[in-house]
């Protein structure tokens, strides 16, 4: 069953263009330290500021005489980690609360499908705003805002796959033979709901990077000297250097748009593979 | 269908919230009433119910709106009368700042102190401009939805018969274009393509305005009725002012309207080759109907259904999606003011701003849902 999803995945050009830019860009965010050592506070030459891309520097500098492809790197190691840390919250908090509301019904779900229907009252970025204006800009406060946006999302995917698991036959087995909700719940509906999941995370990570970038534009996201690629591109506007210096904008954006590309793509092929049907 | 329901209605007894909890037939006196004939629609079927049901299922979503939004403000660290009076005010300018908000209060009363005033439209004043909430919203709200109009449209133009074309030509260049570019077009960040569409179209075309809604010198002139632009050049008959509104909106749409261009011909792409492999368009081929109408006349109205769902959801984002897109082309609506509202810390601003976005977004999806009842006579039955 493996092999096949695995062979099907790979028929998928999707899937192979994604996997193979995914890979890439995690390998290299994650060998950054050891690649292209940086210290994101001493970095700067000032006689060298907005020059072009040359063979120096690859995509030329910032305002500060910063390296662009140095930063790119390291923004994108900040990028990854907002996007996998918040897509994990939100996928385990969203998770539980739909099979929660799902296997439970009545009044809990009553509850958390109201909770759901807030959220998803507010358009994702805005909601994301309010969030980070609670807790101030920071790093942490991106991720936590990211999270809460993805919740929804999980919690209603999970309940209509346990509202559609639950009376079938297998799981009517399990609770014949006297397992408990917990065990139905854990090592029945969970095991077979957990295909479109993860298809579903694989491209929150994609919404999740955009939705990061674009609070780092407006300033919410990682604070510097964090190298983080939305910043970058709000520092270049601000500036006026996207007028003047167009490679300030152009490289960052670039790789936001890369990163984004690679997990709808491999969403993409995990669909093709592991969930055929949807 | 609606005339058929409307006349209805008479018949049937209307038990207030008879089948409003679907989920219990205990309540579901449709279900147990006798029907006299098996056609007979009962006012729990009609369009009626539909739009009532619809309208009540917005109370608990609205409440849990003002609750969340309220919250939001009181956790806010920092102390609003120190944000107001600066760190130097003495502790007595703060305690009459206090009282003069309402500060001093428990929370349960500022609560319904802030529900009675938003019943009454009075969202307050902004704390540096010193302007009401509700004029600001009545001056930017045209702004935000002309441009949102603008994208939609450049969606639904572009989107549509692009995404018709693929499905026609299935895996033809044609097709694998229009998958690539709405593939990319929900994966950029729009904020970006603005600027890049700046740089090319504005800084060195010199095609297009960079930013704003109006050049100045017609911003001098021009005497707006209804607040979006367009609408209010064509009503004044002044062309100048039109060409130059048109020439101001082009950017911002296209920028704005690329995400749900990409979505819309992906789902057009998606429900026409759904509906071109059904039994009767099949038929109708082979009566000998030309490819041509088979695709007007029979295929394109099922497709479109799902699309129409999806095109007013995407409305509603594109109001709240708009802050990125307002804040690049220097757009004055209520994007741009909730971002302006963010730096300076002015919370009654972007309190106004997300609560007015997020009751709107709920609203046109609600309307979305009612007009779908009417588009498809099958889902008030479900």
């Amino acid at each position: 069953m493996l092999t096949r999803a695995q062979q099907r995945f790979w028929q998928s050009t999707s899937g192979r263009i994604g996997a193979v830019l995914a890979i890439s860009l995690v390998t290299l965010a994650l060998l950054a330290p050891i690649l292209h050592p940086y210290d994101p506070t001493t970095d700067r030459d000032y006689l060298a500021r907005l020059v072009p891309p040359s063979s120096q520097h690859w995509f030329g500098t910032d305002a500060l005489g910063r390296d662009l492809l140095t930063l790119i790197w390291y923004g994108i190691r900040t990028s990854l980690l907002i996007s996998v840390v918040s897509v994990s919250l939100g996928f385990l908090i969203g998770v539980t609360l739909g099979l929660l509301a799902g296997y439970l019904g009545g009044r809990v779900d009553g509850v958390i499908s109201w909770l759901t229907d807030i959220l998803l009252a507010f358009p994702s970025i805005l909601l994301a705003i309010a969030i980070v204006t609670v807790t101030g800009p920071s790093l942490q406060s991106a991720m936590i805002a990211i999270a809460i946006v993805q919740i929804p999302i999980y919690i209603r995917l999970t309940r209509s796959m346990v509202l559609s698991l639950r009376e079938q036959e297998f799981v009517q087995a399990a609770r014949a033979i006297g397992a408990t909700p917990f065990q139905i719940v854990v090592q029945h509906i969970l095991p077979a709901s957990l295909a479109p999941l993860i298809v579903q995370a694989s491209l929150s990570i994609g919404t999740a990077t955009l939705e990061a970038a674009g609070l780092g534009f407006l300033g919410l996201g990682a604070q510097p000297p964090t190298p983080e690629l939305g910043g970058m591109l709000a520092d270049a506007f601000k500036g006026g250097y996207s007028l003047t210096s167009p490679w300030t904008t152009l490289f960052p954006g670039l790789f936001i748009t890369l990163m984004v590309l690679a997990f709808n793509l491999l969403g993409d092929g995990l669909r093709d593979g592991l969930d055929p049907k949807g | 269908m609606l005339t058929v329901t409307t006349e209805r209605q008479g018949f049937e007894p209307w038990v207030p919230f008879g089948t409003l909890d679907f989920k219990s037939s205990a309540f579901d006196h449709s279900a147990t009433s006798p029907k006299s004939d098996p056609i007979s629609v009962t006012f729990s079927e009609s369009m009626g119910f539909y739009i009532l049901k619809r309208l009540f299922s917005l109370l608990p979503v609205l409440f849990g709106i003002t609750l969340l939004v309220f919250g939001f403000l009181h956790l806010i660290p920092g102390d609003p009368a120190v944000v107001l009076l600066g760190e130097r005010a003495t502790p007595e300018q703060l305690a009459a700042v206090r009282a003069q908000l309402g500060l001093d209060r428990p929370l349960w009363v500022q609560y319904l102190a802030f529900l009675n005033s938003l019943f009454h439209l009075d969202l307050g004043t902004s704390i540096i401009s010193g302007i009401p909430i509700a004029d600001e919203l009545k001056v930017r709200c045209p702004a935000t939805f002309e441009l949102a109009i603008a994208a939609m449209m450049v969606a639904l133009i572009v989107g549509i018969p692009a995404g018709i074309i693929a499905a026609i030509r299935r895996n033809s260049w044609i097709d694998n274009l229009t998958m690539t570019g709405s593939l990319l077009g929900v994966s950029v960040p729009v904020y970006w393509l603005g600027l890049l569409l700046i740089y090319l179209f504005a800084v060195n075309l010199h095609w297009l305005p960079p930013s704003g809604r109006i050049s100045v010198d017609q911003g001098f002139i021009f005497q707006p009725i209804t607040g979006f632009y367009i609408l209010d050049a064509v009503l004044q008959g002044n062309s100048t002012a039109l060409m130059d509104g048109f020439a101001h909106l082009v950017l911002p749409a296209i920028t704005l309207g690329t995400i749900p261009l990409a979505i819309l011909a992906r789902i057009t792409r998606s429900s026409m080759l759904e509906t071109l492999s059904q039994d009767y368009i099949r038929t109708a081929k082979a009566k000998g109907v030309p490819e041509f109408w088979v695709v007007c006349r029979h295929a394109l109205k099922n497709a479109l259904l799902p699309v129409t769902t999806i095109a007013g959801l995407q409305f509603g984002t594109l109001l709240g999606g708009a802050i990125l897109t307002e804040t690049i082309f220097a757009w004055p609506g209520i994007g741009s003011w909730i971002y302006q509202g963010i730096l300076e810390r002015d919370y009654p601003v972007v309190q106004g701003g997300v609560i007015f976005v997020a009751i709107a977004f709920v609203l046109v999806n609600a309307l979305i849902d009612i007009s779908y009842g009417f588009i498809d006579p099958r889902i008030q039955l479900r």
